[in-house]
């Protein structure tokens, strides 16, 4: 069944809240981070703090310096783009906090571009000891929740307004550091992360139908990056498309380049944001920004076929 | 070597601490001296309530850092961490030997605090306006978990123009977090200018009241007052407490005192050798100022 992705958060939240060394932290949009859910259960270990980011990120940090496990939810622009108290109160103090980001990119479509979180991955990965985590449907963001109780280090969840489809069946089990291959294929690698593995998954299937067989990899942890499967992918497919609904800076292809430039090599194409967004629909701004899945199975045709 | 016993005479341990700050400027402005580099004024302005907090106040256990029971102390304005290094020096938690490397490649003794490198650190602070959000994280902790420790932050008057200060401020009033005392080392001066010819921070004691603080104001550098006022604290049971404690930045070097020349820079070894001079009483704050002028006169 379809589900935002914060809401399956919230939802794991609520769960994993059995044990109390969790908390939760909102700044005024709990309703929307679905970190309501945890209020409701937990009150006692559920911190307000208003529209203040800055010093929710910081108490956050002095909770894990109490021996607490924080989840600080708000907006992905929100939260991730304090990046200097991050980098400061969380990174550098190696507080053991958790930074979840809802609302991730265009996909959340009519709001518009201030709502829009489109640098937060490059931000957050740029921190030597944090974490990057974009988990792709319902299954996958509960048991991300999960493996981040007993995670060791500063972390950050990227988490969408839309909804997505089930991508993981019965049998997954998310194992933090290890990309998910989805569809083999050898003419050419998709790599989606969140909300665009659906669009590789999209385009798999056009690219199928062509004769032209590609593997689709789910990044679900951007951070640390699963290099290996990244190199074997450059090495069977020869030819790579990321896509991702950040900009194309410091991302999800940023960290797929940076694998590929210290190995053997393979060309590379980065489909990302490149503009502050606007209004509009969710799969209207996919179209429009070049994120869609008509234009990753674009991007894997070119490649293929050698064209620049 | 820990921290003075605990069931002295008032006197007696009001002289103690004030011969404890003393020592503490001593060995302040010897590690800025070897550093080469440092910031005298908010340091020595604080010397007091250093004093006050590390050799009396604090519940802490010098040579176990990490015991779960210990009040914490986060010095928001980190860039006077040497002051702390002295004091925790002093009371054994790291060796005296350590402070003649302040700034040096790989110390412990970062130019900032980093709770990662030295002992007794409990945050890593420098970038201002920070420290006290996390003071409120710990104190919220703490009152949950009814843990007997209560948390202490140290902030500038500089620092209190952040907009985050005012967030947590606002929160922990919000929140009446009475395990939580926050400090205001209001010494006047910040790097560029007199705080308030850069942007005035008072009525600052209203402010902190309007956000449901209990504010005790003090001269901060009299150690009698800043023991009443940490005392005092503790019988607050429903809010935070503020100390607004008047300072002066540079306090005990004449030549330093007020002077937004000495926030960010260390003295040269032989300006170090008069304020030393003065600090350890050899010569007169007037005799001291003469032998600076003379040293800055030769220098130009």
């Amino acid at each position: 069944m379809a589900k935002a992705t914060r809401e399956s958060f919230g939802e794991a939240l609520v769960r994993v809240g059995e044990d109390e060394r969790i908390w939760a932290l909102d700044g005024d949009l709990m309703k929307s981070t679905y970190t309501h859910l945890f209020r409701e259960k937990h009150p006692d270990r559920f911190v307000e703090c208003g529209i203040a980011e800055k010093n929710m990120i910081g108490v956050a940090a002095g909770l894990a310096l109490a021996g607490k496990i924080p989840f600080a939810a708000s907006f992905a622009c929100f939260i991730a783009n304090r990046v200097e108290v991050i980098r400061m109160s969380v990174g550098y103090t190696d507080a053991n906090a958790r930074l979840c980001g809802t609302h991730a990119g265009i996909g959340i479509g009519d709001d518009g571009a201030s709502q829009m979180g489109l640098e937060d991955v490059a931000g957050m990965r740029a921190l030597p000891n944090m974490a990057v985590l974009q988990p792709c449907d319902d299954r996958e963001t509960q048991q991300a929740v999960e493996y981040l109780v007993d995670h060791r280090g500063p972390a950050y969840l990227r988490l969408t307004r839309q909804k997505l489809d089930d991508v993981n069946g019965d049998a997954y089990r998310f194992e933090f550091g290890k990309a998910v291959q989805l569809r083999e294929g050898n003419d050419v690698c998709l790599i989606g992360t969140g909300a665009t593995v659906h669009e590789a998954l999209r385009a798999a299937d056009e690219l199928d139908a062509e004769g032209i067989s590609a593997r689709v990899l789910n990044v679900h942890t951007i951070k640390p990056i699963d290099a290996d499967g990244i190199k074997a992918a450059a090495a069977d497919c020869r030819r790579i498309v990321t896509v991702e609904d950040h900009n194309v800076a410091g991302g999800l292809g940023s960290a797929v380049a940076e694998v590929i430039a210290q190995s053997n090599g393979a060309r590379v194409t980065i489909l990302g944001v490149r503009d502050y967004g606007q209004s509009g629909s969710a799969e209207e701004l996919y179209d429009a920004y070049g994120i869609s899945g008509r234009h990753v199975a674009e991007a894997a045709r070119r490649a293929v076929s050698g064209s620049p | 070597m820990s921290q003075l016993a605990n069931d002295l005479d008032r006197d007696t341990l009001i002289k103690e601490l004030t011969e404890e700050a003393r020592q503490l400027r001593i060995e302040d402005i010897k590690m800025l001296v070897a550093a080469g580099s440092g910031h005298p004024g908010g340091t020595l302005s604080a010397a007091e309530m250093i004093a006050a907090l590390y050799l009396s106040k604090l519940r802490l256990k010098p040579d176990e850092p990490g015991w779960p029971d210990r009040d914490r102390f986060i010095l928001s304005k980190g860039h006077c961490v040497p002051i702390v290094y002295a004091a925790l020096a002093r009371i054994g938690t790291i060796p005296k030997e350590w402070l003649g490397t302040l700034r040096k490649f790989d110390s412990p003794l970062q130019g900032h605090p980093d709770r990662q490198r030295c002992p007794g650190i409990e945050a890593n602070t420098g970038s201002l306006g920070q420290g006290l959000s996390i003071a409120v994280g710990l104190a919220v902790a703490a009152r949950h978990d009814q843990a007997p420790w209560r948390v202490y932050c140290m902030m500038g008057d500089g620092e209190t123009q952040s907009g985050q200060i005012w967030e947590a401020a606002m929160l922990a009033g919000r929140l009446g977090v009475s395990n939580l005392v926050g400090i205001l080392d209001n010494n006047q001066v910040q790097q560029s200018l007199p705080v308030k010819e850069i942007l005035d921070i008072d009525p600052v004691a209203q402010k902190y009241r309007d956000f449901n603080w209990h504010v005790r104001e003090i001269d901060g550098h009299d150690v009698g007052q800043c023991v009443d006022a940490l005392d005092e604290a503790e019988t607050v049971t429903d809010r935070p407490t503020l100390i607004l404690s008047h300072t002066i930045k540079g306090k005990g070097v004449s030549w330093m005192e007020l002077s937004a020349d000495w926030h960010g820079k260390a003295p040269s070894e032989e300006e170090g050798r008069v304020a030393l001079d003065e600090l350890e009483g050899k010569i007169s704050a007037e005799e001291s100022r003469k032998r600076f002028e003379a040293l800055q006169k030769e220098g130009t």
